[in-house]
């Protein structure tokens, strides 16, 4: 199946910006079941877009950017031809043994609460680490509601946990957080999911998880969906958690408050509809996105 | 009986301190003190202060200076500096491999874990080439001794070990207040040391630098406890002390704002930590560090001293495969001795410690500054009783070792000149052009009797430490 996906960011500020310096993590790499045909990210005003790797093996651009700026917009826009491999990611570029997804970050850090509920699963579930990742799976996707006003980029598994509320990226993180206790490697997987029904404009990209085991290698778990990715789920980037697979990570000196607005539009075509698109995601407040402004 | 430096178990006075032993016998203590007195005058005119952290008052204090110099004869010195340049050459191989080929893991000589799940560890290091493949330039590495023949090392410090202003202020001391002394001794300077250190870091500049390289010291700022220290050394090296808003990246390269506009660095001598470095890749809510500085550093296009993630090396769990380490990647066998250490991670090693408590010193895996610590001849029954349990809750966090008995030296305290138990933290400086160990180091000591804690937050004092030739 072919994906088309447009993703566009776009800044505006209250004050002119001197400078900007963004990190962005917005690129797809092939492996099995995921092959891009083209992909292109493009600025709408002069900047130096800088292709790199970082150490995770995510495609990693960085972004300078001279003032004054009074608004940015970044288009990312491109197809993927996608099939469906079960869940099991293979052929990707791994920089580390599955072991250094052990590690325990601030965002993914098991409280007693998220202890205690993954001891219960794997309780259930007995000596089988794909049993205990699908109980996993499914009690996260039917106890926490996906709701975007409890939380932010900042929250913390425990946190979403003990409100039972949030995005995928929660969802992901108390997956993470529950599985990473009970000794299994797991990371945190940015990208796109085209959706099952035909609502192809969407307001924020997607995030789930994989976890590694033995004989399978990593295996996609997708918490907001209850289900293992799909054709649909196309992976830009992985990390050990939100921070390490965060689409932009920005700091910009100047330009007070900052607004920023996500449209996402994923579909199975190119749709016909795209250049009127004109909906964004509400302006959300910048702080509670990646990217801050920096003190001069 | 502890081994005094000074005196041998007969009560006579050990060559190299036969000039000290006659003029402590010809002063008084109302000399002493008035020059005490002094010393202290001098610490708190030049503001040479430090704060301790969890004081509820947050108070800046002095951290006392004895005046009776430590003497390291030369050839002990020579000994102690080989057995220096040995230990960090390891260390920096260690990181070298463990952010690159990973031969020792490999080997199944370092359990692989001490890596991954290592909390120091950087994973955005893994597979960066550094500037001349240095990660350690600056080193502390804590030195006692318990008797004549081997010094231990006690700990590496590898991140951004502080103290040697303290080194360098009681030299001036030594020579300012006891000419007389000080003149009887032909005592290897330590003065140089800013020039040493300059040199150290221009030596590591990028490959890609021009001839006229910009080093710059980067501080967290004058809240931090170590700050007279930064504003010291940029000094007494003529470079420029920044806070991170003073730099800034541009295309992968970076520059420090000045008034006649921007001038780019090549090597950073950063006194901040890891997590506050740069904001697109490490906390994302440090104002202190330099948006896009990480991605300047992988480009090549500047120096880091130290490099990011040193902290892997200097935990105390992974001290205790140092020798293994000389051994592994230098094919010697160690000059320095480690202390004794059982890991509480392993059972056996854990159950030796619970029944031992009361003889043992049990230390946090990634504690410091003597915080954290039991030391088990000198805790009450409650006191190791906590620890029992915090031992039992979380047994990877913790190591232990023997309660050594640490050498001592005369100091003068209230009830005159009695003997003190001191450490050495001796500072090595790596560049391309090789290793440079100014000729002693800090010298702490415990000035409470029978302490063997010399931490300053922990009420130690500092001496200034001669290396003499006889």
């Amino acid at each position: 199946m072919l994906i088309h996906v447009r993703h566009r960011t776009r800044y505006t500020y209250d004050h002119p910006v001197q400078s900007m310096i963004q990190a962005l993590r917005l690129s797809p790499r092939n492996h099995e079941g995921q092959y891009v045909r083209r992909w292109q990210i493009d600025l709408d005003q002069e900047g130096t877009l800088r292709p790199g790797e970082d150490s995770f093996g995510n495609v990693l651009h960085m972004l300078s950017l001279d003032g004054p700026l009074t608004s940015l917009c970044i288009t990312v826009e491109g197809e993927v031809e996608m099939l469906d491999t079960n869940g099991i990611v293979r052929g990707a570029l791994e920089k580390f043994p599955a072991d250094l997804y052990l590690r325990e970050t601030p965002l993914t850090l098991a409280d007693a609460a998220i202890a205690d509920f993954a001891h219960e699963i794997a309780g259930k579930a007995g000596s089988n680490k794909l049993k205990v990742l699908h109980g996993l799976l499914g009690a996260i996707h039917s106890e926490i509601v996906f709701d975007t006003e409890q939380t932010d980029t900042a929250t913390t598994a425990s946190d979403a946990f003990r409100l039972k509320q949030g995005v995928c990226q929660d969802l992901s993180h108390v997956f993470i957080a529950a599985a990473r206790h009970l000794g299994i490697p797991t990371r945190y997987v940015g990208g796109y999911l085209m959706r099952s029904d035909d609502n192809i404009h969407q307001e924020a990209g997607h995030a789930w998880a994989e976890a590694h085991v033995d004989g399978l290698g990593w295996v996609g778990f997708d918490p907001a969906n209850g289900i293992c990715p799909t054709e649909a789920h196309i992976r830009v980037a992985t990390g050990l958690d939100y921070l390490g697979a965060s689409p932009i990570r920005g700091a910009r000196l100047g330009g007070l408050a900052e607004r920023m607005e996500v449209q996402v539009t994923v579909a199975d075509s190119y749709p016909q509809d795209l250049a009127q698109q004109t909906h964004w995601s509400k302006p959300v407040d910048a702080i509670q996105q990646a990217s801050q402004q920096f003190q001069a | 009986m502890p081994f005094d430096e000074m005196r041998l178990e007969d009560g006579s006075v050990r060559a190299p301190y036969l000039e000290v032993a006659k003029w402590l016998e010809g002063v008084t203590s109302a000399q002493l003190e008035r020059r005490r007195a002094e010393a202290e005058l001098f610490y708190r005119r030049g503001g040479i202060t430090f704060a301790v952290y969890g004081d509820a008052q947050g108070e800046e204090r002095i951290i006392p200076y004895d005046i009776i110099p430590r003497i390291l004869a030369a050839q002990e010195w020579a000994k102690l500096k080989a057995g220096l340049e040995q230990r960090i050459k390891a260390l920096n191989a260690y990181l070298a491999d463990i952010y690159g080929p990973r031969e020792i893991l490999k080997a199944g000589i370092v359990p692989p874990d001490l890596v991954w799940r290592n909390p120091a560890y950087r994973p955005e290091m893994a597979g960066l080439a550094v500037p001349h493949g240095i990660y350690i330039h600056i080193a502390g590495i804590d030195i006692v001794r318990v008797d004549g023949d081997d010094f231990y090392v006690l700990e590496d410090n590898a991140r951004t070990p502080s103290g040697v202003s303290y080194m360098l202020g009681g030299r001036e001391i030594s020579i300012r207040l006891m000419p007389e002394l000080y003149g009887a001794h032909r005592v290897a300077p330590v003065e140089n040391y800013p020039n040493e250190l300059l040199a150290t870091l221009q030596s590591a500049a990028p490959r890609n630098a021009t001839k006229d390289v910009t080093a710059v010291l980067l501080t967290p700022g004058q809240f931090n406890s170590a700050y007279y220290e930064h504003s010291f050394l940029a000094d007494k090296m003529g470079i420029e002390l920044v806070e991170g808003s003073d730099l800034f990246v541009r295309d992968s390269v970076v520059f420090m704002r000045t008034t006649e506009g921007p001038k780019r660095v090549d090597i950073i001598y950063r006194r901040l930590d890891d997590a506050f470095i740069d904001p697109l890749v490490f906390d994302p809510h440090s104002m202190l560090g330099v948006p896009g500085l990480f991605a300047a550093y992988t480009a090549g296009n500047v120096t880091l001293a130290n490099a990011v993630g040193t902290g892997a090396v200097d935990d105390k769990v992974v001290y205790s495969y140092v020798p293994d380490m000389v051994r592994f990647y230098l094919g010697e066998e160690p000059l320095l001795k480690n202390v004794p250490t059982w890991r509480c991670r392993d059972p056996n090693d854990l159950a030796y410690v619970l029944d031992h408590l009361s003889e043992l010193v049990v230390k946090e895996v990634h504690g410091s500054g003597g915080y954290g610590m039991l030391v088990g001849p000198h805790a009450t029954g409650a006191d190791i009783a906590l620890f029992r349990d915090k031992l039992k809750a979380d047994p990877t966090n913790y190591i232990a070792q023997p309660t050594l008995s640490l050498s001592t030296c005369p100091a003068f305290v209230d009830m005159g000149i009695a003997p003190r138990h001191v450490d050495l933290r001796p500072f090595i400086l790596t560049g391309a052009d090789g290793i440079r160990i100014v000729p002693g180091g800090l010298t702490r000591v415990a000035l409470r009797a029978g302490s063997l804690v010399v931490n300053s937050s922990q009420g130690g004092g500092t001496k200034d430490t001669w290396v003499v030739e006889s």
